[in-house]
């Protein structure tokens, strides 16, 4: 008995943890899945109706622009993120004096809650109280930022405090991408005389591709399952201005008791994920096995 | 007396590729064994096999007469030494040294004094108390032969020991294992891809190939008869010329005809009396080459031959010939007078050749 | 933007002059001392705000100095603010938050190392799966398991209860201390393993003896990711709590957003900084290791 203990002890320990992944993630994902078939409301039924849910929510006006607020707030904050974390990344590899009080400087923002983040920008950015008052207060009495409280850009401010937050990190993932880059490839092009500029572009930002990559990923990521940002910033509003599909999902889930709604949101979710991640996990699985 | 070790028809498969074939080796107490070969011959595995880390998918396995197929690492006294070393980062030479004898319930008192024994029998007493992080290659080595001495096992394990070492230090170390086989008079089995390792330490040479036993013996019966090319080949440095050629019948003895580029056939007699197939491949070491005057005895013939290459190493000059299509080394004395492009009359020993079928590449004499 | 990279061009010494130099490095050193300071400002706005009266946040300007500082906001910040109906400040669901953490910080690390353990040194059939499959759980959506989980909680009798957030954290924490630990034993030789086991140490032995010890920077750098994560999750807590059990960052969106009475910004902003300080002070004191986490999280391998 205890040499069959012994034997299989590396299984029974993995046990648990699996069977919870197994219940919890896969179980929990196909019972969501199962539920946005049906007609489930307040509470779920379990009759398969097909894709009337889905159909509900591709119908929804609300939902469309949880979407394509979606679309701004990805394109915008991936984009601005990338190319400000790169630009960081490669100020502070000129052999900077004070480079780690700089680093920890630009990435503190990344160890707050995003509630806390969004509390903040919200106080900067109140129109009464904010940025506004204190420019107007310096003689430019015309200048106007509502964009917190005005439905056609209070996106934008989503973009803006979520950037604050995330750029550091980016800074952080490029800049070990950089010190990563084979010293001796770098000499070899100094010594060929090649301007340093074009080291960046032609040698040392075309090896970081695989940081490109991963940076994309956790960046969409992160967009994808944004929802503290703006519950705290804005509420989803003006309106359902600002919604995200997670802010769309917890509305149905928690203050409209449409669990059909929320299960097929939250599945769309999941298939957007799917997409981006699994080819990536997918590739990176695969190379290490190589 | 027993074996002390028993390997019978061992077969080992990760899924369908078969890594280990056929595998019999059987070896007395005191015995030497030298596991060698090419990288990826299976010569680790099998170590791990006789260790019990890896389950054997065929066949059995007995250490001192006791069945071990299916028994644990742990019951079969046994004691191993890694190639990496092995040492537990987080513990002292001292702890490192007794922790088996701790995890076995051995009382304080019996591992206090094995662990004086030991130390004092590896000179490495001043090092007790200090971690291996701080240790240099040479003396890790010494503390994983002591984690694994103080054991006193039926059997000793050597995974590779000494080719994290530079190689002076191997040199040195190699001499010490040696001598410690011989105080201690321990059963060893030791890994190596190091044929002049296996050729020093052995009393019995294991040759390994793609998981399946090309020769067993002695290291003089595996140097001078090397049962296939693989072998030939793979044991000596510089390794044995392997040279295409002809044979044919000549009364009591073997004629044989080898190619050159210059057109002209060199012509040598082997005296033996043998029976070859026309078309073989004639084996010579380098050292059974020399230069005419400097060897004698009934085998003997000379030749000239035109010097491609002189290589002086010290000890000995190695001359370079092309015969039969193949570079041929011949190792001359150091005050040889051959010079590159010059002819030069070399001395043929044909009583010391081996002979190689070309299609199998079996030993053929 | 590459061309701002230009002022270490000492390749061409002759085609710059000596100022020219110069003057790129001064640029370097205010462009980063700029973002520094965008980086910063939200801080120092929220600290000033915080200890500014209600009174001259109305009349002064976002980034002035207090003219009178005043600790009146963190007081009622702490333990006055209203969540709602109830007015006790943030201080009881500090403490939620401190009981939901702790334990399930501890409970996810344990379980990570082991997992860690198990995956990367002993290897069997069908483990390389079973990792990829707990892999894949640390990048779900955690939308797709909200509504499942809230009625399992509640099957199980601990919705709405700090067990049943203790529960749903180190569930999908899971993955990642798995991941981290993975990682970290694969650069462990497995000869280590090896000796151990000829030695005569299982299993169990090996992991408490030989791998523990080890394990300090690794325990780290987990222990620090899963507080972070713990400490500043919204979404379990909003959905898995109610009134009384609810973890820091739930009240303080509460506080922010309460409806009732004068709007409070400076104890707004105090309350902000109380939620945010655990974390900010994990981050300053083991930066580092921070780092680590975070990188290791996103970049595999």
């Amino acid at each position: 008995m205890s040499e069959w203990l012994e034997n299989h002890l590396p299984k029974v320990v993995l046990a648990p943890s699996f069977i919870a992944v197994l219940i919890f993630v896969y179980g929990f994902i196909g019972w969501t899945a199962w539920v946005s078939l049906t007609r489930s409301k307040l509470l779920p039924k379990y009759e398969i109706k097909g894709f009337i849910q889905y159909e509900r929510l591709f119908d929804s006006p609300r939902w469309d622009t949880a979407i394509n607020n979606l679309y701004i707030f990805g394109a915008l904050f991936i984009v601005i993120a990338m190319v400000l974390g790169l630009l960081l990344a490669i100020l502070l590899d000129q052999k900077i004096r004070v480079e780690g009080a700089i680093r920890t400087i630009y990435l503190y923002p990344m160890a707050l809650s995003m509630i806390v983040t969004g509390t903040a920008w919200k106080w900067i950015l109140n129109p009464g109280l904010g940025i506004e008052s204190m420019v107007q207060g310096w003689g430019f009495t015309n200048f106007e930022f509502d964009w917190l409280v005005n439905p056609d850009y209070a996106i934008y401010t989503i973009v803006m405090a979520a950037i604050w937050q995330s750029s550091g990190f980016v800074m952080a993932l490029f800049l070990a991408g950089l010190r990563s880059v084979d010293g001796e490839i770098i000499k070899a092009a100094q010594v060929d005389g090649i301007p340093t500029w074009r080291i960046y572009t032609a040698i040392i930002i075309p090896s970081m591709a695989p940081i490109f990559l991963s940076a994309f990923i956790v960046l969409a990521h992160l967009a994808i399952k944004s929802f503290d940002l703006v519950i705290a910033l804005t509420g989803g509003g003006p309106g359902y201005a600002t919604d995200l599909p997670a802010t769309y999902m917890y509305a149905m889930a928690f203050s409209r008791g449409d669990i059909g709604q929320a299960a097929s949101s939250a599945m769309i979710m999941m298939l957007v994920v799917f997409a981006i991640v699994v080819p990536y996990l997918y590739s990176e699985l695969r190379a290490k096995n190589d | 007396m027993a074996p002390i070790l028993d390997i019978n028809k061992l077969y080992k498969n990760y899924g369908a590729t078969e890594i280990l074939k056929d595998i019999n080796i059987s070896i007395e107490p005191g015995d030497f064994l030298v596991l060698v070969g090419p990288s990826g011959c299976g010569k680790s595995t099998l170590l791990n096999c006789i260790a019990g880390l890896e389950e054997i998918t065929g066949g059995t396995l007995s250490i001192g007469g006791n069945d071990m197929t299916h028994v644990s690492p742990k019951d079969r006294d046994i004691a191993m030494v890694f190639q990496s070393y092995a040492l537990y980062p987080t513990m002292t030479v001292a702890k490192n040294i007794t922790f088996g004898m701790k995890v076995r319930g051995v009382d304080q008192a019996t591992q206090d004094a094995k662990l004086k024994e030991v130390a004092q029998l590896l000179q490495i007493e001043p090092l007790l108390n200090r971690r291996p992080s701080q240790l240099s290659g040479g003396q890790r080595q010494r503390v994983a032969m002591g984690r694994a001495l103080v054991r006193d096992p039926k059997l000793f394990l050597f995974d590779e020991p000494l080719s994290n070492l530079d190689a002076k230090l191997r040199v040195e170390m190699r001499t010490e294992i040696k001598k410690l086989h011989q105080t201690l008079d321990a059963s060893i089995v030791y890994v190596t891809h190091d044929q002049i390792e296996a050729m020093t330490l052995a009393t019995k040479i294991v040759v390994l190939k793609g998981g399946v036993v090309q020769q067993i013996g002695t290291p003089a019966e595996i140097y001078n008869n090397p049962a296939n090319l693989f072998v030939a080949d793979f044991m000596g440095s510089p390794a044995m010329n392997l040279i295409p050629a002809q044979a044919h019948k000549n009364g009591a003895g073997t004629q044989i005809a080898i190619a050159r580029d210059s057109g002209e056939t060199l012509v040598l007699n082997d005296a033996r009396d043998l029976a070859l197939p026309k078309d073989v491949i004639l084996g010579l070491r380098p050292e059974d080459i020399a230069e005419a005057g400097f060897r004698a005895g009934d085998g003997v013939q000379e030749a000239e031959c035109l010097v491609d290459m002189v290589e002086p190493a010290g000890a000995d000059t190695y001359v370079v010939s092309e015969l039969g299509g193949k570079q041929v080394t011949a190792r001359l004395h150091a005050e040889t007078s051959a010079q590159a492009g010059k002819m030069l009359n070399l001395a043929f020993d044909m009583s010391k050749v081996s002979y190689f079928a070309q299609e199998t590449g079996e030993r053929l004499n | 933007m590459t061309d701002l990279s230009m002022p270490q061009s000492q390749t061409e010494p002759r085609s710059q002059s000596a100022v020219g130099k110069v003057a790129l490095r001064w640029l370097l050193y205010v462009l980063l001392g700029l973002f520094a300071l965008y980086y910063l400002m939200p801080l120092f706005v929220m600290l000033t705000t915080s200890l500014k009266s209600l009174e001259e946040i109305r009349t002064g300007s976002l980034i002035s100095l207090p003219r009178e500082v005043s600790f009146d906001a963190w007081k009622t910040a702490w333990s006055g603010a209203c969540t709602g109906i109830q007015c006790e400040g943030l201080r009881p669901y500090f403490w939620n938050s401190v009981l939901i953490a702790v334990p399930a910080v501890a409970i996810s690390t344990l379980l990570g190392a082991l997992n860690g353990y198990v995956v990367a040194h002993w290897r069997f059939k069908g483990a390389n799966i079973i990792f990829s499959l707990m892999l894949f759980g640390c990048f779900i959506p955690f939308q797709v398991v909200l509504l499942p989980m809230a009625r399992l909680l509640g099957m199980m009798g601990i919705a709405g209860t700090i067990p049943g957030l203790i529960f749903v954290h180190v569930i999908y924490g899971l993955g990642f201390t798995t991941l981290f630990f993975r990682n970290y034993y694969v650069t462990i030789p497995s000869e280590l393993t090896k000796a151990a086991r000829v030695d005569g140490a299982g299993f169990l032995r090996i992991f408490w003896s030989i791998f523990l010890p080890l394990s300090l920077p690794i325990i780290v750098v987990t222990v620090i990711w899963q507080f972070t994560q713990i400490w500043n999750d919204f979404l379990f807590g909003v959905s898995f709590s109610q009134a009384g059990t609810q973890p820091v960052t739930v009240a303080l969106n509460n506080i922010v957003n309460s409806t009732t009475g004068v709007k409070e910004y400076n104890v707004d902003m105090a309350a902000a900084i109380i939620a945010g300080l655990p974390t900010l002070l994990v981050y300053v004191v083991a930066g580092k290791y921070f780092i680590r986490g975070l990188t290791a999280g996103s970049v595999k391998g």
